[in-house]
């Protein structure tokens, strides 16, 4: 998908898939409609990605006791939220949630920002050190994370940032990734634009707020999402920069307390498993197009 | 690119405008990413402990110590046993599905959109959540699994108190929570095959057997081992999923180089920890060789 074109429209699956059924249904025959049994799979098979999900949530919603019933129970025969209270009142799941939300942010904005600017000035601009910078950039995209975070413990530790929000964030607002599709996003913008807007008198850097950012929204949307997704389920790092509770963030708060004192309390970590993962379905499903077509741009170049 | 040259006539204005576009980035780069990979490279070669934190430079040089004392140990090659286990039977596993998965849903006419984001949905959420949620799933009295089983006879195991069974367990979890993401690569992937080789190879009166194995498998061979690649290399770095469910146990059935890693740095163990990431940087770089070897060899 290296040819993108100007218009900033989001190629939306679902685009892409009537392109294709279309005119295949028109022509041959046994193209012409799926049989029954392949939706019958297909649909039991959807129901098996989702029924942890619908499992987590009924849980959640269980007294204690109708939690760990052997056999259990389906549908919760006493409906509580006594496990969100609990979470949100007893435990501090709302600074958890806050600390979250704050660190995704602050990677997010970096990552969209920075790589963009950094994507613009590979993909359109001249400049000594050019292929020094890309190519750093794409050596270390499969370094696996574990690789770096005994130095950087130290280096955050010297700055004097264990233990901070800060230095949660901090080290990761420069991940190749972003880099990588906004430079592939832009190089399929023509560069009459640019030109023109040389033309007309317009300096480097405005070119690039004013011309280029405006046309890049389909891009910025999924380096954001992808971003944000990423950081938000994050856990090693924050699980090693966080030594006291009111700096954990939810993932950190969700895997101590599943191996720690509260390992046998089902309900009440299935009601945390419910906070970290239902704000993070209800964002893809809202902008899930954004973020399909992130995956398919990385995967065929 | 090279053609604005004729018009714009200050190259050197847009080489500092380019550099201070890219400045923060690599900046922050250097510092945070760059910087760290050498450093961890150096600090495998030391005997770098916690206790150094603050004087960084001047610790020992031990050579290859920590490498040779590494492959030594029973403990280590435990783990690597299992990341390799992890990989060999998730990356095939997750694979296959995803594949038949892409296959039903681009022949779909209704329902494909629906479809695609329920597989995916897994994909965007925590491994944290999903473990804590799979842990119950798998377990031995009162677990989805086991309760599913008892309708059928059959006494199910304590999937993850089990030695043999809990690295194949947590695999399973992994495929799930993965082959979304594999779907939709390879629903693109199948997207650029032309329908008209298809039909050609229908009227030569080829099976749909034939067309998959003889026309669709070769022309998703690029998607496939892009797939493969960037499964292998997630897989060869699981942690969560274990650290949750099974705190690395049994007996270390489920510990992985990552958990091994993060165990040494917890012991304080620095420069230990850093070769052992290393040598899971050495894997990782291997895949990443076979990969650029096989698309070499397609374009």
């Amino acid at each position: 998908m290296s040819h993108k074109t100007t218009e900033p429209a989001p190629l939306d699956p679902v685009d892409i898939e009537t392109q294709e059924t279309e005119p295949a249904a028109g022509r041959a025959s046994s193209y012409a409609s799926a049989p029954g049994w392949l939706y019958a799979v297909l649909g039991g098979g959807l129901f098996l990605m989702i029924v942890p999900f619908i499992w987590m949530v009924l849980t959640s919603v269980k007294p204690e006791g109708e939690a760990r019933r052997v056999p259990p129970t389906w549908w919760p025969e006493t409906f509580t939220l006594e496990n969100y209270e609990t979470l949100f009142v007893k435990l501090d799941f709302p600074t958890y949630f806050i600390n979250s939300v704050i660190v995704a942010s602050a990677v997010t904005i970096g990552n969209v920002l920075f790589g963009a600017m950094l994507g613009y000035a590979l993909a359109k601009l001249q400049f000594p050190g050019k292929r020094v910078v890309f190519a750093l950039v794409l050596a270390t995209l499969m370094i696996p994370g574990v690789v770096t975070f005994v130095p950087l413990f130290i280096l955050v530790t010297n700055m004097g940032l264990t233990n901070t929000l800060t230095g949660m964030w901090l080290p990761f607002l420069s991940a190749p990734f972003g880099v990588f599709l906004m430079r592939q996003y832009i190089i399929g913008l023509p560069d009459e634009l640019i030109q023109a807007a040389r033309v007309d008198g317009a300096g480097e850097l405005r070119i690039f707020f004013s011309v280029i950012m405006p046309l890049c929204g389909p891009a910025l949307a999924t380096v954001g999402i992808l971003t944000f997704l990423g950081s938000w389920n994050n856990f090693l790092w924050p699980l090693v920069v966080a030594t006291s509770e009111d700096k954990y963030t939810l993932p950190v708060a969700l895997a101590l307390y599943a191996i720690g004192q509260n390992a046998t309390q089902y309900g009440l970590l299935l009601a945390g498993a419910v906070v970290v993962v239902i704000p993070i379905i209800a964002v893809f499903l809202a902008l899930q197009r954004y973020i399909m077509q992130g995956i398919a741009m990385t995967g065929i170049k | 690119m090279s053609t604005t040259r004729h018009v714009d006539p200050t190259r050197r204005q847009q080489a500092v405008a380019a550099w201070v576009l890219a400045l923060p980035f690599v900046a922050l780069f250097l510092v945070f990413t760059a910087g760290p990979v050498l450093a961890s490279l150096g600090m495998s070669f030391t005997d770098i402990r916690s206790t150094d934190m603050r004087s960084p430079f001047a610790v020992g040089f031990v050579g290859l110590e920590n490498y040779t004392q590494l492959l030594g140990d029973d403990l280590f090659r435990k783990v690597a046993l299992n990341t390799a286990f992890y990989v060999v039977l998730g990356v095939p596993l997750t694979m296959g599905v995803a594949l038949a998965v892409a296959v039903g849903v681009n022949r779909v006419t209704r329902f494909a959109g629906f479809f695609r984001v329920g597989y995916y949905l897994p994909v965007v959420t925590s491994i944290v959540a999903v473990a804590v949620v799979w842990k119950f799933l798998y377990r031995e009295r009162g677990g989805l699994f086991n309760t599913v089983l008892s309708w059928v006879g059959v006494e199910g195991p304590g999937w993850l108190d089990s030695t043999t069974l809990a690295l194949p367990a947590v695999v399973v979890m992994s495929a799930w929570r993965n082959l979304g993401f594999l779907m939709v690569i390879f629903l693109a992937g199948l997207q650029t095959i032309p329908t008209e080789m298809k039909e050609a190879a229908e009227i030569d009166g080829a099976t749909a057997w034939q067309k998959f194995r003889y026309i669709t498998l070769p022309m998703l061979r690029p998607t496939l081992l892009f797939g493969a690649v960037i499964t292998g290399i997630g897989y060869l770095q699981f942690f969560e999923e274990a650290f949750v469910m099974t705190s690395g146990g049994p007996l270390d059935a489920t510990r992985s180089v990552t958990f091994f890693t993060y165990d040494q740095f917890t012991f304080g163990n620095y420069g230990y920890a850093a070769a052992a990431s290393y040598l899971l940087f050495l894997a990782v770089v291997l895949l990443t060789v076979i990969q650029f070897k096989v698309f070499g060899e397609k374009d």
